[in-house]
């Protein structure tokens, strides 16, 4: 064992000291080179790679992005006639007013955690807990005031409508859901309801494929589309 | 009907880990074993004053490990704490000392921990040029390590395990890049932005105002997801539109966790020219996972908690597009890649899912595993059953011609023992202080309860085996948290590491045997049976202590 240690560290020394290239690093001073030589190669490879997969490969895509998908490399943003942005049909957005009410003429979002309800600057979630008082107290509000605002059945709302979401953003609701807003909209905005309900079927996907994910109703795009009637 | 979803869930990306195993595993293993190097490598070698064509002894390679890792955490602490000179930083200001330094060790760990929230913390620059330069570059270190831990067993007698900057620098430029390359034109086709025009502030149709972000996102998502990382560009990481705008790209992002994980154990076969081994590595594997999917489907659906059974549905921190099915595949593959990446808040799941998310953390991320530390974490857990095969059937432990002596076992014992000793001891420490106790219970714990001590404990485990994922309703960005975790990490990283190394240049100084592995049953079924019960018994009676207070206490 002890021969067999010591060729071992014969072995390892030889490597150090094979090495080229460490002519200005401690050739005197072997001990030191040993340390400095690998720390140097270490510097020179992070910086070496950070150009390559940090700046040229990031800018290389971004370029791609703009060639091949444009649209989405920018965001997803939609446009209004003026030429306004007026939101991006992946991220979720309030329908409430200023003093936190839901606004009856549109179809409302999922409860978000996103800062004051969908912030887009600042995604997250509740983070309670499956047993949290608070958790429990907020959806049984949630349900009380979804059935009272849509006129309906409290056991009807969705668990999707009582939730808030993992990013705060979600710019889905489902179909059930949908569904239960479609009277109030109607009402509020003066349409017949076929014309609401027909819009809220264009605007309900079917799952990826046809069978990942769920079916789904893009809220944001749902709201454009009666803005635009 | 969600059980049905659930199984086409799982074919879909079973079919796709199974259509790239061959063909990217043989890839790799070419590219570790070619003598042809590249001219922009040859450059970088000349740069760094390498002899590219010298094979390093195991502490010399260990040693450029350590050399690099610490250039890496010292380019990437600088890099924050200069944000507010450095283009392209949106206005932020330099990040606070003890946060760049969890967050450099975190991301050299190839952990990802995040203690900040990107959107207020890191600008292009940092993400770019630091988070995701180490997302490739920790990965790739992992990877080395792995095939050196290989060549241990290939090596004929000659005590050396192949040069580190080459097997780094290959694994970045001639497999990641090459792989993020591809996975970001996926990604862009899906809708994931990449563009540098800051924030768009919009007025919403409700007459509200919005502020959407932007950012180079598609192509630092793709490393974060194929290295296992997780540090994603948004605080809601996968669960963020921009990051994960579709069901169909949620099952992408599940693929590409796994995809480099499972392949190398198809490189390890290819390399000793053993595929008995390695087809045992990976039922045993794919076992794992898929024990650990079905309970979290069936936790989820099972509406378990007072909040799940009140909305007749889990889906508190879930998106809808995913729905549970969704967010549980994608879990799977988080938590046993130690990928970090989370498209669901774990801290919302009903407790018994969540005890599970930390199970199979626990098991010492083999199923599949981290890129690289998948594969020699399960090598070591082989060498053990190897041992106790020979014990049982009174046969020599040898495994591909290499006996395994006191010294190995040993080393084995010593990896096996980093993890808990690190998160247990973390935990303890945190509590027996009592003014650090105090601020974790009262500040970091979003309640004082049994699910604020499964957060703690996720915390700490996360750290230890260099996972990454957190239950968010942990604030763990204060001095000691981010110190200690900072800490852990780096420890749980390159301890392991250190061992592993040492075990490969304990059996590249064999010579290799005839008897190729002594008569012990490594391609039969009793062979995986014996490596899983391990996995399990190391890792449960370790951590039920633990669990009884937390997740436990919490479902029962």
């Amino acid at each position: 064992m002890a021969a067999h240690q010591r060729k071992q560290r014969q072995s390892s020394a030889g490597v150090n000291h094979g090495a080229p290239g460490g002519r200005g690093l401690g050739q005197a001073s072997s001990r030191w080179g040993r340390v400095l030589r690998p720390l140097w190669a270490g510097l020179i490879a992070t910086l070496a790679l950070t150009v390559i997969l940090g700046v040229v490969y990031p800018l290389a895509m971004t370029g791609l992005a703009q060639l091949i998908a444009p649209a989405g490399a920018n965001g997803s943003l939609i446009v209004d006639q003026t030429g306004q942005v007026i939101g991006s049909r992946l991220i979720g957005q309030s329908f409430r007013d200023g003093d936190d009410q839901p606004l009856r003429q549109y179809f409302q979002s999922r409860p978000s955690f996103a800062g004051s309800g969908y912030d887009a600057d600042a995604s997250g979630a509740s983070n309670l807990g499956p047993d949290s008082p608070e958790l429990v107290a907020l959806i049984d509000l949630r349900r009380a005031e979804i059935a009272e605002f849509n006129g309906v059945d409290p056991a009807a709302v969705p668990a999707d409508a009582l939730t808030a979401s993992g990013s705060g953003l979600d710019p889905d609701i489902s179909p059930a859901y949908a569904q239960l807003q479609i009277d109030r909209v109607a009402a509020a905005r003066g349409l017949d309801r076929s014309v609401v309900a027909d819009l809220v079927a264009d605007h309900t996907s079917a799952p990826d494929l046809g069978y990942i994910g769920q079916s789904r109703v893009n809220v944001f795009e749902l709201n454009w589309a009666l803005d635009q009637i | 009907m969600q059980w049905l979803a659930a199984l086409t869930a799982l074919l879909t990306v079973a079919v796709a880990i199974a259509l790239s195993y061959r063909p990217l595993g043989d890839y790799m293993a070419w590219v570790f074993t070619s003598r042809h190097h590249l001219g922009v490598e040859r450059l970088i070698y000349r740069l760094c004053r390498i002899n590219a064509n010298q094979s390093q002894s195991w502490k010399a390679y260990l040693g450029s490990v350590l050399a690099f890792s610490a250039a890496g955490m010292l380019v990437l602490y600088l890099l924050q704490r200069l944000q507010a000179w450095l283009p392209y930083s949106l206005g932020l200001p330099p990040v606070a000392p003890d946060l760049a330094f969890n967050t450099a060790a975190s991301f050299v760990g190839n952990t990802n921990w995040q203690s900040y929230v990107p959107e207020h913390t890191m600008g292009y620059t940092v993400q770019m040029a630091g988070l995701a330069v180490q997302s490739f570059v920790s990965a790739a270190t992992g990877l080395a390590v792995a095939i050196a831990l290989v060549r241990g067993f290939t090596a004929r007698g000659t005590g050396v395990i192949g040069n580190f900057w080459v097997d780094m620098t290959r694994a970045n430029l001639r497999i990641l890049l090459p792989l993020s390359i591809i996975a970001t034109i996926i990604l862009l086709l899906g809708g994931v932005p990449q563009n540098f025009s800051g924030d768009t502030v919009i007025d919403t149709l409700a007459g509200g105002s919005q502020t959407l972000p932007g950012g180079p996102v598609a192509s630092q998502e793709t490393i974060k997801m194929l290295g296992t990382n997780g540090g994603g560009f948004f605080n809601a990481n996968s669960a963020h539109p921009f990051e994960n705008p579709s069901a169909w790209l949620n099952l992408f992002q599940t693929y590409m966790l796994l995809v480099v994980p499972f392949a190398s154990i198809r490189t390890f076969g290819r390399m000793v020219h053993d595929h008995r081994l390695a087809r045992s590595m990976l039922i045993c594997m794919v076992a794992l996972l898929l024990i650990a999917y079905a309970s979290l489907v069936g936790f989820e659906l099972a509406n378990g908690g007072a909040a799940a059974a009140d909305s007749h549905g889990a889906l508190e921190g879930k998106e809808w597009r995913f729905g549970i099915i969704g967010s549980m595949i994608f879990t799977a593959a988080t938590t046993g890649t130690t990928g970090g990446a989370t498209n669901s808040m774990i801290g919302s799941f009903t407790p018994l899912s969540s005890m599970v998310a930390i199970l199979h953390m626990v098991l010492g991320e083999v199923s599949p595993g981290g890129v690289g530390s998948g594969l020699y974490t399960l090598l070591v857990l082989v060498v053990i059953v190897i041992f106790i095969a020979g014990l049982l059937l009174g046969r020599s432990p040898v495994i591909l011609g290499k006996r395994v002596g006191v010294r190995e076992m040993k080393i084995a014992a010593l990896v096996i023992l980093v993890m808990p000793v690190l998160a247990l001891a973390g935990m303890a420490a945190s509590m027996a202080i009592p003014p650090i106790r105090a601020e974790i219970i009262d500040y970091s714990m979003s309640q004082a309860n049994a699910q604020g001590m499964t957060e703690f404990i996720y915390a700490f485990v996360s750290a230890a085996i260099n996972n990454g994922s957190a239950m968010a309703g942990f604030s763990a960005n204060t001095p000691w948290l981010n110190i200690v975790l900072g800490i852990i990490i780096l420890l749980g990283r390159f301890l392991v590491i250190a061992l592993v190394l040492a075990m490969a240049g304990s059996f590249a100084s064999q010579p290799r045997s005839v008897d190729r592995d002594g008569h012990l049953p490594v391609g039969r079924p009793t062979f995986v049976i014996l490596l899983i019960a391990l996995v399990v018994f190391i890792a449960v009676p370790t951590f039920f202590p633990v669990l009884t207070v937390g997740p436990l206490a919490g479902g029962l």
